[in-house]
């Protein structure tokens, strides 16, 4: 069997995600990367029951449980720590949180901590929605998505703002590294998390993580609906390395996909209306190429 | 719950002051929560490991080769089946003796 | 070392001398001086901890927690809205069994805005699981911190805790203080080393999922085993304390003059200093008068209190904090731990000093005298010098 990632796994089976659970994907090819050398801080999420009831856990790895809010903060303390107490070197200290721990309760404690420059990994697995507490939305579920507070109903109360740009609120932060990942491309996340350990600074990645309890899909689907989400566009793979922009799954115009064909795929998109689909496409185009001028305007030379 | 893995707490002074995992998850048989079963056939395999790659549950282990799938821990999601290049897998009912 | 030093600065120096690793820390009216303190020290090369500038208290204390369980000894400072910003994360310490420990300046609760002495905010989080400390001295502040450390460090206890001193009266006023010999303090404080660690040769998970039917209720218990565990060893080490460092504090309960008292009068902070004033000036015009200073309200002294009890006809309890729709909180459980005792003696609360108003000489001459009074007033009435129309 041809093994295009590590064999090794640092998480155990037995965890409790649902059938098909992206978050879990993304944790296992995460940790690929990072190797045992690792702690996390994790806080109250669909992630915080996953790894089991007490006294088990699925992790390998030190693991510190902390408040929704706290991340960023907890990660701080747990780096400063490892330095007073000379075990800093070769450790890699990372912060995993959901969408919801990320953009909406915990922005404050991670854009502190990385502001102050911590040697920190912040890892955003995104369902795009507080997945843990039944599906409500967070400011990182997309316009047009049904969720149990955006309900759609006879006035198409579907979500309708776009959603919050965390990655370029990283970026503004000028740290070293910031990327996008998904668990449709393993090797990439496993990459940038190699990465991430070599650098010595604070770094941000946000991996898209489908929900099949919370997309309403059936759960085979993930890593098919995943992989759509990029060859449309809606969620494009680029990192930043200090200030320069990279695009890492190229689209090529005669092969990007249309938003529909994405949104057809899962039911929290299945009452959108013509109009709505519409704009959506055009502000996912115009996002598409206003990424695609970053990368040549900062990126390398080519 | 499987006995190997479980770790035997009987009263509050067996317990550590806060909690602290003393055991493997491996202790929950996740198994059972399967409806579809998935089924490898070895004939139209092609060894490529898509189906290793993408289990969100790790229950596909590697013997001369061959993916082989850990009815022990696998949920049924059918990610492995749904990823296999060769449709080598195929989702059955699970059935309930 | 003789210094002269505030309740602020003694903090920030008792931190260095008990060696804390990692400080997170914001900022706030009128602690800021032991954040500069700290700063201070660390500019001019003579502590090395890793100080960290939180951008706030909630994320003070979260950061606090887990460097604690990675095994580093802590230590932050706060007051009044900060103290109440952190309450989440105070709960989260006591779960998570982190010998944290903390100077609270004791400051009134906006609205309106207030920066003065209030204990209202330390009373606030009276039920987070934290032990907690009120200070007399800035001496105090120093010795009760060093003690801290011994004490929640224990590993039958690993409980955080809380030093609270007043607005002002303490934090901001200057006195003498002995800061005791580094090697001294090294050898009683020993090393912070905690049975599990945040540790990658040796991985846990720290605080997961506990059911109903299994135990998450044993382990709130075991948090209150260690308040007991806390309460003889709190006795125990101010003793030791003493042998070593020639200060001790009385313990749990300061008592002053209550020999053979008819009256005892009972208060937290810095309001004492004053009480024993007046308690020496009508001693020496014959009246039977004396003090108990509460001087560690979790766990709270519910014995003292009825050995004290036993022996005297009237206490009156000074609350410089109120618990809106009933009455002051030592009041309250100082009445609960004397329930059923034989011949109980008359108690009576008073609520004093709101908002850093002055506790004068006569103020509590009044009070005295009114413990006389066989009218028992309700709650709202014992407001001591409010305007009242
Ligand atoms: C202070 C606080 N507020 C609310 C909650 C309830 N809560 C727990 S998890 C969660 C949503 C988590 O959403 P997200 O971060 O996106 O993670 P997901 O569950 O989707 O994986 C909420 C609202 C909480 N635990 N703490
Ligand atoms: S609700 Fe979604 S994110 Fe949460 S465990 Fe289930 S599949 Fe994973
Ligand atoms: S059905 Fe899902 S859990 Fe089972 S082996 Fe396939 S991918 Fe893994
Ligand atoms: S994905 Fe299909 S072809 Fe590839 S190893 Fe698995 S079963 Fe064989
Ligand atoms: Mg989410």
């Amino acid at each position: 069997m041809k093994h295009t990632i590590p064999q090794e796994e640092y998480m155990e089976r037995g965890h409790m995600a649902c059938l098909g659970c992206g978050g879990a994907h993304a944790m296992r090819y995460l940790l690929k990367g990072l190797g045992e050398k690792t702690i996390i801080a994790l806080p109250a999420c669909c992630w915080a029951v996953i790894p089991g009831v007490y006294p088990y856990s699925c992790m390998d790895i030190p693991l510190q449980y902390v408040a929704f809010e706290v991340t960023g903060a907890a990660i701080s303390g747990i780096e400063a720590a490892l330095k007073a107490k000379g075990k800093k070197d070769g450790t890699t200290v990372v912060g995993w949180a959901g969408d919801g721990g990320t953009a909406d309760i915990g922005i404050q404690a991670l854009s502190g901590a990385v502001e102050r420059g911590h040697d920190v990994k912040y890892v955003c697995y995104d369902n795009e929605a507080y997945m843990n507490t039944g599906i409500q939305r967070s400011s990182a579920t997309p316009r047009g998505a049904w969720t149990t507070t955006t309900p759609v109903g006879s006035t198409k109360a579907w979500k309708q703002t776009p959603k919050k740009n965390i990655v370029e609120i990283m970026v503004a932060h000028e740290i070293p590294y910031t990327c996008t990942a998904s668990v449709a491309y393993p090797e990439d996340i496993i990459r940038k998390a190699v990465k991430m350990k070599e650098i010595e600074g604070p770094c941000y990645m946000q991996i898209l993580a489908p929900c099949p309890t919370g997309w309403k899909y059936p759960p085979e689907k993930t890593i098919e609906i995943a992989r759509l989400a990029t060859e449309t566009c809606i969620f494009p793979i680029y990192e930043v390395t200090d200030g320069k922009y990279k695009i890492n799954k190229r689209i090529r115009d005669d092969k990007k996909k249309n938003i529909i064909d994405y949104f057809r795929t899962q039911g929290r998109f299945r009452k959108l209306d013509e109009t709505t689909i519409q704009q959506i496409q055009s502000s996912v185009d115009a996002e598409w190429e206003l990424l695609k001028k970053k990368e040549k305007c900062f990126g390398e030379e080519i | 719950m499987s006995d190997e893995h479980e770790i035997k707490i009987t009263c509050y002074d067996d317990l550590q002051p806060a909690p602290v995992t003393m055991g493997k998850s491996l202790v929950f048989k996740t198994g059972s929560w399967r409806t579809m079963k998935p089924k490898i056939d070895l004939e139209k395999c092609k060894k490529c490991g898509f189906c290793w790659k993408f289990c969100p549950d790790m229950s596909i282990y590697e013997v001369d080769e061959y993916p082989v799938i850990d009815y022990d821990y696998c949920k049924g999601c059918g990610i492995c089946a749904n990823e296999c290049p060769f449709d080598a897998i195929t989702m059955l009912e699970e059935d309930l003796e | 070392m003789k210094m002269v030093l505030s309740g602020n600065e003694a903090a920030a120096y008792a931190s260095m001398i008990a060696r804390a690793e990692v400080i997170p820390a914001y900022p706030i009216t009128p602690q800021t001086k032991i954040v500069e303190k700290i700063a201070d020290l660390i500019a001019d090369g003579k502590f090395n901890t890793q100080f960290i500038k939180m951008e706030s208290e909630h994320s003070a204390m979260a950061a606090a927690i887990s460097a604690s369980l990675v095994g580093a000894r802590t230590f932050t400072a706060t007051s009044s809205q900060g103290l109440l910003l952190m309450h989440e994360m105070l709960h989260w310490a006591s779960g998570s069994r982190t010998p944290v420990v903390m100077v609270n300046i004791n400051r009134a609760i906006a609205p309106p805005w207030n920066v003065w002495a209030d204990q209202s905010d330390s009373i606030a989080q009276r039920d987070t699981g934290w032990i907690q400390f009120y200070c007399e001295s800035c001496q105090e502040v120093m010795d009760t911190t060093i003690q801290l450390y011994k004490i929640c460090e224990d590993n039958d206890v690993l409980l955080p805790a809380m030093l609270s001193e007043d607005a002002f009266y303490l934090s901001h006023t200057s006195e003498p203080v002995d800061m005791p010999d580094q090697d001294a303090v090294d050898t009683f404080l020993g090393k912070f080393d905690p049975p599990y660690k945040l540790d990658v040769e040796n991985p846990h998970s720290f605080g997961s999922l506990s059911m109903p039917h299994q135990w998450y209720m044993e382990f709130r218990y075991k948090i209150a085993l260690a308040m007991e565990e806390a309460r003889k060893k709190i006795v125990e080490v101010d003793r030791e304390y003493g042998k070593i460092f020639g200060r001790s504090y009385g313990g749990m309960l300061d008592l002053y003059r209550c020999d053979d008292a008819d009256i005892v009068l009972v208060a937290a902070g810095s309001m004492s200093s004053t009480i024993r004033v007046v308690v020496d000036e009508l001693r020496e015009n014959g009246a039977k008068v004396g003090f108990a200073r509460l001087r560690v309200f979790r766990p709270f002294p519910a014995e003292e209190f009825r050995s004290l009890a036993a022996k005297v006809g009237t206490i009156c309890v000074l609350d410089r904090s109120f618990c809106f729709g009933y009455e002051g909180a030592f009041f309250t459980e100082i009445k609960a731990a004397l329930y059923g005792i034989d011949n109980p003696p008359l108690v009576r609360g008073y609520v004093i000093g709101i908002g850093g108003r002055d506790v004068t000489r006569n103020s509590l001459i009044n009070i005295i005298n009114d413990s006389n009074n066989p009218e028992i007033k309700g709650p709202v009435d014992t407001w001591v010098d409010l305007k009242r129309c």
